[in-house]
């Protein structure tokens, strides 16, 4: 084995103490490129990485000579530097040596400034890694030369792959350990192709190196003589990025913020996504579709006489146009389209399994609506990449399904831009970000379906009814009294001449919803069915009383979220779980108890009660009639 | 007609983005202000960011009543400058007990400025903060999102980040919960002073060398700043002698050594940043104590 040339080929110290203005002239017309590494536990990320770093003199001696110390107390190179110690962070992580989060890293070379995405290996954070890999424009993908292509390597290229990555390089690592052997590097690369082809990569760059002694990082090793493509660093630096692409399509800047200091200036702040703007440039607002040009692009710097993709701006338009945040404005002649029922592939990001019909926040680009998203059609098994069915998304699983969002979205396919087509989803309740996922296209369905304008409207219907339509969700626990209290209050109702009905939990699951389960998903679809009946009701003019655990807040809230404003009224029937127990009316709660009934509210399945309902009543301290009086008194008046 | 960006003008873009995205989703954000030449920059951007309008935001200087003279002078100036409304907030409790760097060691560190942010922060009941720390300054801010929640407790849980893609940014928080957000997270140091170079911003002139009065402390070269403060504190009068120095970072001026140098524009003090051989934080004592793991165990506390 000879020893390899380490020194970097780069004069960049020379320069900087000869003639620093012209380095800085130079370091300031550097490019930048984002790239991701990844690969199994143990292929040698973080020393690669550390390698790197060390190599562009991005090491400091103090730092230096605390690594030095560190290698030979912690490290695991024996006598010599263990690169990994300079990556690997958190106190936790150094402890067990492991890497468990995306780490940012930088350097730069003569030509380019580097951001490199560290991330883990272990399966359990395949949601750092799609994390790190959105933002990147090329992966390197690690592979231990004795071990070959393993599960992990094949789940890294995929989700590099499904993310939109177009640059994949092939770095077979540790070759210092299989004695450079080119079979071994032809054989590795072969079984990569295949795989590789499977997926639908249609080109990769392979590389034999050691992160460890330096091969073939920033020069052509001897060791390999047989290798004659470039060195690693020498390919990172010359590889297209992909805000140049961006540039070549047409216009789209998705408004983040209207720029109103004074009654004389109004201007859009946004970052742009594609292409490039002009003043006098024809523009379009999406979704409302009306025309202006462009007047001016503000800076501080003084206006502008271009833009282009990946600058942030302020544009002014000539015309007082409808426009704020969410809106898109785009080239007039090929705007992006609106819909409201999409394909996409979803990647799953939290502990929670994904609910099917549950209202999720999404977001995509500067526009929030909320969602539902249907049962998924497949999950991809990732390492024999088969389509298996599914009934949900569980943490780190990838899967293809229909969405439906409230209001229409301005978007583009994910393949044409990541920005108009990649959207993050977010829990109601948690806050938390669940999933990310990436438009395929819309359904033709959202386009063809259009609402039947009726004479007869759903005033009319109340006017004729003398009374203001409304919906009296009852929720609480089994066994609180909801049905027996409802049913008092619709006797009420019906002695002062009301138009009502009562829509009981138990009679609707002997019909309508006699399909449904007592799993979370369909609970949320029986609220979901029951708040339309309850609405149509509505619309016909009635008084719908509802006796429903609906044991989510989300849900409780999508059918608030159906009605006019002031329809919905939530009751909450207040009583603790011991008190319901202690009756227990069905005998439900022993059956429960005993582990013959599973999925039971209050027991093994949870019940989130209103933070605010429009009425509350305790039943530990009223009668169901003093409950029903309570609740018609809250009522009044019912025209 | 098309372009190539710099990778400068890639990252100014990327911080306005930031910028806008708290605006347009946070209920009351600020800008914390230290003074330091990353803050400078961070002025600069949130200016770019919404011009013509002032940035939408007051600037929080969470004061030690330690800071430099030349610091103090620069605040007041920008702030006018900018247009934004300037808060100050100095630790009660802290000035009480007569917290100083020379007695109290760390705790001066913990009650000025981990407590005192802590404080600013519930009493103006802001719910975003913007900070310029940088992931190339320490490991554990290599593994922080731009959008770094913490609890009620202002606590950081690095193992329970929201996962951040693309450039949307999730800024949904739970009750108590507030987000520190940082628009420079991807600038190196270099970053830094190109862009100072390029758009001309105003940094503090310590930054520059020049012969001040210095005094040597715990092996370290101090400036003398205020000698009669000094000298109540320490308990004596210092040997102060005149030298070129100039400073890397600016913290409280006990705290952060200088350097002996002669670089006194903008070329020349970049060029000894870059063949410099200690890493920038050498100068400070915070990232020292407690191991190795000193700034990670301070951000599960609150620190910044």
């Amino acid at each position: 084995m000879e020893p390899v040339d380490q020194t970097p080929v780069y004069q960049t110290e020379a320069l900087i103490a000869e003639d620093i203005l012209a380095y800085l002239d130079k370091h300031q017309h550097k490019t930048m490129l984002r790239f991701i590494t990844c690969g199994s536990v143990d292929d040698g990320k973080s020393t690669l990485i550390g390698r790197l770093l060390y190599d562009s003199k991005m090491i400091f001696e103090d730092q230096l000579a605390a690594l030095e110390a560190d290698s030979k107390r912690v490290g695991t190179q024996g006598a010599e530097i263990d690169f990994a110690l300079l990556v690997d962070g958190l106190a936790a992580e150094r402890e067990q040596g492991i890497t468990i989060d995306v780490a940012y890293r930088f350097f730069s070379t003569e030509k380019r400034k580097f951001i490199v995405a560290d991330t883990p290996g272990h399966e359990q954070y395949t949601r750092n890694m799609v994390t790190g890999a959105s933002t990147a424009d090329l992966a390197v993908i690690l592979i231990d030369a004795r071990k070959g292509v393993l599960t992990q390597t094949r789940r890294h290229s995929y989700l590099a792959h499904l993310i939109g990555i177009r640059h994949i390089v092939l770095a077979v690592n540790k070759m210092d350990l299989v004695d450079y052997s080119q079979a071994r590097f032809d054989e590795i690369v072969a079984e990569y192709r295949e795989f590789a082809a499977s997926i639908g990569i249609a080109e990769f760059v392979a590389m034999p190196i050691s992160g460890f002694k330096g091969d073939n990082i920033t020069a052509p090793s001897p060791n390999t003589p047989w290798y004659s493509g470039p060195s690693l660093v020498e390919h990172l630096e010359t590889v297209e990025v992909d805000t140049a692409t961006d540039q070549a399509r047409p216009f789209r800047m998705p408004v983040q913020w209207v720029n109103r200091p004074n009654l004389d200036f109004r201007g859009f702040s946004g970052l742009i996504a594609g292409g490039t703007v002009e003043p006098g440039d024809a523009v379009r607002v999406l979704p409302s579709g009306k025309t202006s040009t462009v007047s001016r692009i503000v800076t501080l710097d003084g206006d502008l006489d271009s833009a282009v993709a990946g600058q942030s701006v302020t544009i002014c338009l000539a015309d007082e146009v409808d426009c704020s945040r969410g809106d898109v404005i785009a080239t007039a002649d090929q705007p992006p389209q609106a819909a409201d029922q999409f394909e996409a592939t979803i990647v799953w990001m939290d502990d929670d399994a994904m609910l099917v019909g549950r209202s999720y926040w999404l977001k995509l680009g500067t526009q929030t609506v909320s969602v539902t998203v249907q049962q998924p059609k497949y999950t991809v098994n990732v390492n024999t990449l088969e389509h298996l069915a599914c009934k949900t998304l569980e943490l780190n699983a990838i899967g293809v399904a229909e969405i439906a969002t409230d209001k229409p979205l301005v978007f583009e396919p994910y393949a044409d831009s990541r920005t108009l087509g990649g959207f993050i989803l977010i829990d109601k309740i948690t806050n938390r970000t669940v999933g990310a996922g990436m438009l395929h296209f819309a359904l033709r369905r959202a386009q063809n379906v259009h609402w039947q304008a009726t004479d007869i409207t759903r005033e009319v219907h109340a006017s004729l009814k003398n009374q203001k339509p409304k919906v009296l969700w009852f929720t609480g626990l089994s066994g609180s009294g909801k049905s027996t209290i409802a049913n008092e209050v619709e006797k009420r109702l019906n002695l002062m001449n009301r138009h009502t009905f009562l829509l009981d939990g138990d009679n609707v699951r002997h019909g309508l919803n006699r399909d449904l389960g007592f799993t979370e998903a369909d609970r949320i679809e029986n609220i979901r069915r029951v708040g339309e009946v309850a609405k149509l009701m509505a619309d016909a003019g009635l008084i719908v009383l509802t006796a429903f655990i609906s044991p989510f807040r989300a849900e409780r809230e999508m059918v608030r979220k159906m009605l006019p404003e002031g329809e919905f009224v939530e009751i909450f029937v207040d009583t603790p779980l011991e008190v319901a127990e202690a009756r227990d009316v069905k005998g439900l709660y022993k059956k429960a108890r005993s582990g013959v009934l599973k999925n039971f509210t209050g027991i093994d399945s949870p019940y989130e009660p209103p933070e605010d309902p429009d009425i509350r009543v305790n039943t530990v301290e009223m009668t169901p009639e003093e409950a029903a009086e309570h609740i018609v008194r809250q009522l009044m008046p019912l025209k | 007609m098309t372009r190539t960006l710099t990778h400068i003008e890639r990252l100014e873009a990327e911080a306005i983005h930031i910028m806008r995205e708290v605006v347009t989703q946070a209920e009351k954000p600020v800008m914390l202000y230290s003074v330091g030449k990353d803050s400078a920059v961070m002025l600069h951007l949130a200016r770019k960011a919404f011009f013509p309008s002032p940035p939408p935001f007051p600037l929080l200087h969470v004061d030690t009543t330690w800071k430099f003279q030349d610091m103090y002078k620069l605040r007041d100036t920008m702030a006018r400058e900018s247009g934004m409304e300037l808060l100050v907030y100095q630790n009660p409790e802290a000035a009480d007990r007569g917290i100083n760097p020379f007695d109290h060691g760390p705790l001066h560190t913990d009650m000025w400025k981990t407590e005192g942010l802590k404080q600013a922060l519930d009493l103006y009941g802001f719910d975003a903060a913007f900070g310029g720390a940088r992931r190339d300054e320490e490991k554990s801010r290599a593994k922080e999102r731009i959008f770094s929640f913490r609890t009620a407790s202002h606590g950081w849980d690095p193992k329970n980040q929201r996962p951040e893609l693309w450039n949307l940014y999730n800024a949904r928080k739970n009750k108590g919960e507030s987000i520190r957000v940082f628009p420079i997270s991807n600038w190196t140091e270099l970053d830094i002073w190109q862009y100072i170079q390029l758009n001309n911003v105003p940094i503090v002139p310590l930054y520059f060398a020049k012969v001040r009065p210095t005094f040597e402390w715990e092996g370290q070269l101090f400036m003398a700043d205020d000698i009669a403060r000094l000298e109540k504190v320490l308990g004596y009068r210092p040997e102060i002698t005149n030298r070129s120095i100039r400073f890397r970072t600016l913290g409280c001026f006990p705290l952060t050594g200088a350097v002996e140098s002669t670089a006194s524009t903008l070329p020349e003090v970049i060029q000894e940043t870059l063949l410099t051989t200690t890493s920038e934080r050498q100068g400070r004592v915070i990232d020292k104590d407690a191991g190795g793991a000193g700034m990670e165990k301070k951000k599960q506390e609150g620190y910044f």
